[in-house]
């Protein structure tokens, strides 16, 4: 009993629980619109599994894979706007390299399109990296320019063409399932899950919080930022890429303009939500991925509600809001507002009575939400 | 230098170089009106017709709405912070003004109205990042969200302005000088209203105690903040200014194009970002020159005068142009500015 309230606690001290709350309010204004929202079931024809619920998870798969990488870009200090750009530029060359292929079944043609469209995407996310690195411009910019010169790069690998193919196996990643279970989801979980290893099995995520937290410090303390620090954009980039090939995938077509327009903004959001500060020197995987599934199902509610899905920025915006402000000091001031009224007190304020009240208090408001 | 004696070395000499030693931070900005005036002769020269009235009229007249947000962003980028909002508060402004005035209100209310709007979203921003300490990035990021999405729920088609309304006025063509055929020097009130906004700005920035505490503010906050200075109100009112300008320049812009639509201005916070980084402002904050914004923003709407006077650039490379140009300016100042120790 008292395992499951620490437990409990420390739950609601994670700075993503109130992600996890919104997801619930959200999905609990669906059920009210539809009583059967959440019900999965199975599709007669295919056995597969069907619902809203996988089709949130199916759609979180992209943001998953740009805010994964995001969240250790900016666990250095730095941003990534080129994500969305790079989503772009391996769409273009998957469907670039597949279009002419006449053979529809060939699974070696999908891998080798995979695997040019994650170079350049890995190649791109370096040259981030350098940027930042070694000629020292600051990440905002750097990643703005290849935020530009990225799309720019779509645009000529297609030659502005919204470029078309068709191949089985490729269309399979987005579409196809495995165990009745949407195959996309299944690649972004393995991923997050061999990043999660990565870098918090060995040392590499605590080398890079501490390039966030002081570049200089970390570097005296014998860690090489520079290394880290490119191979964390080029992660970043590679990322990007799987996105990329994902948002393609679906459709089987790359809309040079479109895919992964403004999606890095999508995934600063979900790092954000899930309470990696943007000042860098710490971030939260498993925050990240709420905020990934906040942000899918934002999407898909707002949809679902019959909102014009052109004013779901609003609703996003409404919850960014909402969630800064939970999560940053008005909490602590609502907490210090609370302390110095129970200070004062209706039997008049003695220090003594302070002093009890004080660690009261908090607990009593976590019982609350709870 | 060393081998010119101190008894030899001309007076002006010196004088460069004292002029070196202490305005180093002008330098970017000094580069990019060279690179700008390098620009114009490369166009006059390959292209030929650019140092004509109507190539330097419509350069102006196309790039009123973009030098106004430049100034704003210049004022809040100089603090240290950034404004991601004002392409959407744009589209909001114009969508709701354009609507308004449809509605049968008072056209010149409606022009003030939307200027007041967008004053709200700033202080929106303002008020998140200084009293809710949310990062700007985060902040500004959150009302573009909620000006882009409301602008979508007041409509998601031009909404177009009456062919006699008074705010195509704002457009009205004034000829200074009238050339043969179409080569006329030309000014809209909107040019002016720009000219008007940058000689503001800089006697704001440079000539107040509020532009001497943005440039402290961008300096560190925490001394502007140990040295008195009023930096809550004066990081509130410089995004609630970068809000209002970007009203103004919905009432300019829509003036210009006679409709509004919920999808204007986007990207346009980035060419306002792109136009004060190149006119020499540290995104860092403390150092930068408004008049550098400006000449920012000619380079960009010069930039694309260039390209679509050469026609040989396929249009799909444009944007690596404009990654590229920025990324020799930010490189430029890198190497003005001296590397950073890491």
């Amino acid at each position: 009993m008292s395992e499951a309230r620490a437990w409990l606690r420390r739950l609601v001290r994670r700075q993503y629980f109130w992600g996890i709350v919104a997801i619930l309010i959200l999905l609990g204004l669906n059920l009210i619109k539809d009583p059967t929202y959440l019900a999965i079931r199975t599709n007669p024809a295919t056995g597969n599994l069907a619902g809203n619920l996988l089709d949130i998870v199916r759609a979180s798969a992209p943001i998953l894979m740009i805010s994964v990488g995001m969240a250790l870009v900016i666990a250095t200090g730095g941003i990534d706007l080129s994500v969305g750009s790079l989503m772009a530029v391996a769409g273009a060359v998957s469907m670039e390299f597949l279009n002419p292929i006449a053979n529809a079944t060939s699974v070696g043609a999908m891998f080798a399109a995979v695997g040019l469209a994650l170079l350049l995407a890995g190649v791109l996310g370096a040259v981030n990296g350098v940027l930042v690195t070694v000629v020292g411009l600051q990440p905002f910019i750097s990643t703005l320019v290849m935020m530009l010169a990225g799309r720019g790069v779509a645009k000529v690998i297609t030659s502005g063409q919204n470029t078309t193919a068709v191949n089985e196996p490729f269309r399979w990643i987005a579409n196809g399932y495995l165990a009745r279970l949407p195959v996309v989801f299944l690649i972004a979980i393995a991923v997050v899950g061999l990043v999660a290893l990565v870098v918090r099995r060995s040392a590499l995520g605590m080398l890079i919080e501490a390039i966030g937290i002081n570049r200089q410090a970390s570097r005296m303390a014998g860690v090489k930022p520079r290394g880290i620090i490119i191979s964390v954009y080029v992660m970043s980039g590679v990322l990007a890429g799987i996105a990329g090939i994902f948002a393609v995938s679906s459709v089987m077509t790359v809309d040079v303009s479109r895919t992964g327009y403004q999606l890095e903004l999508d995934a600063i959001l979900a790092v954000v939500i899930g309470g990696t500060s943007l000042a860098g020197g710490k971030f939260s995987l498993a925050g990240t991925v709420v905020g990934s599934l906040l942000i899918a199902t934002l999407d898909k509610t707002v949809v679902f509600l019959g909102v014009s899905a052109a004013a779901t920025p609003a609703f996003k915006a409404a919850v960014i809001i909402v969630l800064c402000l939970l999560q940053s000091d008005v909490r602590a001031l609502l907490r210090r507002y609370l302390t110095t009224v129970a200070r004062r007190g209706p039997s008049g304020g003695e220090p003594a009575s302070a002093e009890r009240a004080k660690p009261e208090v908090p607990a009593n408001r976590e019982e609350v939400v709870v | 230098m060393s081998t010119i004696s101190t008894a030899t070395r001309p007076a002006w000499l010196d004088r460069l170089g004292h002029a070196w030693r202490t305005k180093r931070a002008a330098l970017p900005t000094l580069a990019a009106v060279v690179i700008f005036i390098g620009m114009v002769i490369y166009g006059e020269v390959v292209y030929g017709r650019i140092l004509q009235y109507n190539t330097i009229s419509n350069l102006f007249v196309n790039n009123a709405h973009l030098i106004i947000i430049a100034v704003g962003m210049t004022f809040v980028i100089l603090m240290g912070g950034i404004d991601l909002s004002v392409g959407a508060v744009i589209a909001f402004a114009s969508v709701a003004g354009v609507m308004l005035v449809n509605a049968g209100w008072n056209p010149w209310l409606v022009m003030v109205l939307m200027v007041a709007l967008g004053g709200g979203f700033g202080l929106l921003s303002g008020a998140l990042v200084q009293y809710a300490r949310v990062q700007p990035f985060i902040a500004t990021l959150a009302t573009m969200f909620l000006a882009r999405g409301l602008a979508s729920m007041l409509s998601t088609v031009p909404e177009r302005l009456p062919e006699d309304s008074p705010v195509r006025l704002v457009h009205y063509t004034i000829k200074l000088i009238d050339g043969p055929r179409v080569n006329d020097l030309i000014v809209t009130p909107g040019v002016i209203i720009a000219a008007l906004v940058v000689v503001g700005a800089v006697f704001t920035l440079h000539r107040t105690r509020f532009g001497r505490t943005i440039y402290a503010i961008g300096g560190s906050e925490q001394s502007a903040s140990l040295m008195g200075l009023r930096v809550p109100r004066t990081k509130v009112l410089a995004y609630v200014i970068s809000g209002s300008l970007a009203g103004l320049a919905a009432v300019v812009y829509t003036s210009r194009l006679g409709a509004a639509q919920n999808i204007t201005g986007i990207g346009w916070e980035l060419d306002a970002i792109a136009a004060t980084v190149i006119g020499g402002t540290l995104l860092t904050g403390g150092a930068g020159y408004v008049l550098g914004s400006v000449v920012g923003a000619l380079v960009l709407g010069l930039m694309t005068v260039l390209i679509t006077r050469d026609g040989s650039i396929p249009p799909e490379a444009t944007t690596i142009i404009t990654g590229g140009i920025l990324l020799i300016f930010v490189l430029l100042q890198r190497a003005v500015v001296g590397r950073k120790r890491e």
